[in-house]
């Protein structure tokens, strides 16, 4: 079937019981409602105006009031008495639904019981295949529950928060006061999204790495929406901006290809892959290579790679007495 | 023709919802005018397509026989117990969580199951709110291109076949699995299931999934056990417990980290700190503190000495 009749009477057997349960409500506000153009709902009431009940000339049909519809933009549906409510959740919306909020679970604090009573009635309201929900799992790491409570009294109550962060990436723990915003779930890991007012830019902390958080009493300062990471695209946004490392890998180090957000690869026979990944900080590019103890060569930058070497050389000597 | 289409299967639904028996296919013709003036095989062909597309969208047409005495005719019905969601009434704070569920799904197709499924909740008269601002938000992401059709076959419990690398691998080998479910961790998506060639429980990363897998079987053609654990297999993808000891030293303001795992921590002088780790595998401790290059030595055990030094020599003597 076209997408478009598909899409159109899914929505249609949704909108019939929606409507009877909103007399005279505003098409724009169906529209958002249903994700869609104003001008596609009027679509759809044209259409269920020749619909209803089957052999019977007059009286059965959807009833829609074209005059308050095209006049004040509101709309009246009446005589749909057949279809009082909506068909019933799908396997896979089911399915969407409960793995969202089992991954809201995990991170909520305070709103866990609100999701664990959603979740109990969503369950009995998608009758057999909420059996299959327990089939997707999300897994998140336990955070420290002493941070987690103070981050998440610092979040309801607005106020500002102290804390002390380690960056892996340079190896070196941070203090600095910060604004909360909000807490993100994202690969696996949260994170606290923050004002931080030692850089005066939005900052997301992981909270496994914040060593220490101390409730502030000063109000933290509101900031604008728009301050607030754009994640539609991910957490990690590698900026095409930002510096290009070509690593050649030997087997052994081929989770790198895995791991990281890789520009591009190619193979070099033999198990070996070329691959290019964009890098924000020359210490973490660092970091890796020496990690990868010779099972990965830094082919570009150059200087960095130069770098390398005569760190594993200066480590070297502290083993040679 | 949209809109004809729409309208016709809109009108076949209700026709079938209003029945209380079984109705012939012929009452059907009568009662949708969208199938009136067409040739017996012309209607035949569009009301079987009618009917697969609205099962499709989950309609549940059922198919039975008329009436005990002419066993031989077919009838079709749809039961209003079967097709309408039930009563589902929720709390504000409820009805809160719900809209926040709304923007978990950074993944096409999953936002769009979870779109249409709030639709239908709205439909039944939950006022979902979706508009509010977070102050929790999870994220449900996938780039693997093998999500949609393993996320299928789990839904649907289909047999799967895909070819997959495994790591370390450069060529791909074929795997056949009856998928029992899907676990994310640390940001991968795994596929666990029953290896039908190794005829064992296995999990297979999504992202060394090459290509589209292909389904090899009908939909509900196993059953995943009953007492099925996810997290617990999920478990055995963590590092096992550290069940030994390795003394290292740590140069004054580097390895915070390090410093705060360690059991036991002794100043050496100005420059250093002896610290005692507790470790599972010599050599991912040895990777790990290689990271650290010229700010840690380690002492003993002499295994992850000795990988170290290796492994430092190797990255030193490199002439690029």
């Amino acid at each position: 079937m076209s997408a478009n009749a598909k899409d159109q009477v899914e929505r249609m057997l949704a909108l019939v019981p929606y409507l009877r349960a909103r007399e005279g409500i505003r098409v724009d506000d169906v529209a958002k409602d249903f994700g869609v153009k104003p001008a596609q709902i009027v679509k759809d009431l044209k259409v269920l105006w020749f619909c209803g009940l089957p052999n019977s000339v007059t009286g059965d049909m959807i009833d829609i009031d074209m005059d308050a519809l095209d006049g004040e933009g509101v709309v009246r549906l009446s005589n749909a008495d057949f279809l009082t409510r909506p068909l019933r959740l799908a396997p896979h919306e089911a399915l969407a639904l409960m793995v969202a909020l089992r991954a809201l679970r995990e991170t909520a604090g305070q709103e866990r019981d609100a999701v664990d009573r959603a979740l109990a009635k969503l369950e009995t309201a998608a009758g057999d295949v909420a059996s299959r929900a327990s089939a997707v799992d999300v897994h998140v790491d336990p955070v420290d529950a002493q941070t987690r409570a103070v981050v998440d009294s610092a979040l309801r109550e607005s106020k500002q928060l102290e804390l002390t962060y380690y960056v892996p990436a340079r190896d070196e723990t941070t203090h600095r006061v910060v604004d909360p915003m909000r807490l993100i779930f994202s690969e696996g890991q949260v994170y606290l999204e923050a004002w931080c007012n030692r850089v005066d830019e939005v900052r997301m902390f992981r909270l496994d790495r914040i060593t220490g958080a101390a409730l502030l009493e000063t109000p933290a300062t509101p900031h604008a929406e728009s301050h607030r990471v754009d994640l539609s695209r991910g957490i990690f946004q590698p900026d095409a901006s930002d510096p290009l490392a070509v690593i050649e890998l030997e087997p052994a180090a081929r989770w790198v290809a895995d791991y990281y957000p890789i520009d591009s690869q190619r193979e070099l026979g033999g198990g070996r892959l070329q691959v290019s990944l964009r890098f924000r900080n020359e210490r973490w590019l660092q970091r890796l290579i020496l990690r990868l103890g010779g099972d990965a060569r830094l082919v570009e930058p150059v200087l960095l790679s130069e770098r390398v070497r005569r760190s594993a050389a200066e480590a070297l000597k502290q083993y040679a007495s | 023709m949209t809109a004809h289409k729409s309208e016709r299967l809109m009108n076949l639904t209700i026709c079938l919802l209003v029945a209380r028996h079984y109705i012939s296919k012929e009452r059907i013709r009568e009662a949708v005018e969208a199938y009136h003036g067409l040739s017996d095989d012309a209607f035949d062909r569009m009301f079987d397509r009618d009917k697969e597309e609205l099962r499709v969208l989950g309609v549940p047409i059922e198919v039975g026989t008329l009436d005990k005495a002419f066993d031989d005719e077919v009838g079709y019905r749809v039961r209003r117990d079967l097709f309408e969601l039930p009563e589902v009434s929720l709390e504000a704070d409820e009805a809160a969580v719900v809209g926040l569920a709304a923007r978990v799904w950074q993944h096409a197709s999953l936002a769009s199951a979870t779109t249409q499924g709030l639709r239908k909740l709205r439909a039944g008269g939950i006022a979902v709110d979706e508009s509010a601002l977070a102050i929790v938000e999870p994220q449900l992401a996938t780039d693997e291109p093998a999500f949609d059709a393993v996320f299928a076959a789990v839904t649907h419990r289909r047999p799967l076949t895909f070819d997959y690398q495994r790591p370390g691998q450069e060529v791909s080998g074929t795997r056949r699995m009856e998928p029992w479910g899907i676990v994310s961790w640390h940001g991968h998506w795994y596929v666990v299931g029953h290896d039908e060639d190794r005829d064992a429980t296995r999990m297979f990363r999504l992202s060394r999934i090459s290509g589209q897998p292909t389904f090899t079987g009908r939909p509900d053609s196993f059953q995943a056990p009953a007492d099925l654990d996810l997290r617990a297999l999920a478990q055995s993808l963590a590092p096992p417990p550290p069940d030994s000891s390795a003394t290292i030293r740590v140069r004054t303001g580097a390895g915070d980290a390090l410093r705060r795992r360690a059991a036991r921590s002794a100043p050496v002088d100005d420059n250093w700190t002896e610290l005692e780790l507790a470790f599972a595998s010599a050599e991912s401790l040895a990777d790990e503190l290689l990271s650290y290059g010229p700010d840690v030595v380690v002492v003993a055990p002499i295994e992850v000495r000795e990988r170290v030094v290796r492994r430092l020599t190797a990255i030193a003597m490199d002439a690029a």
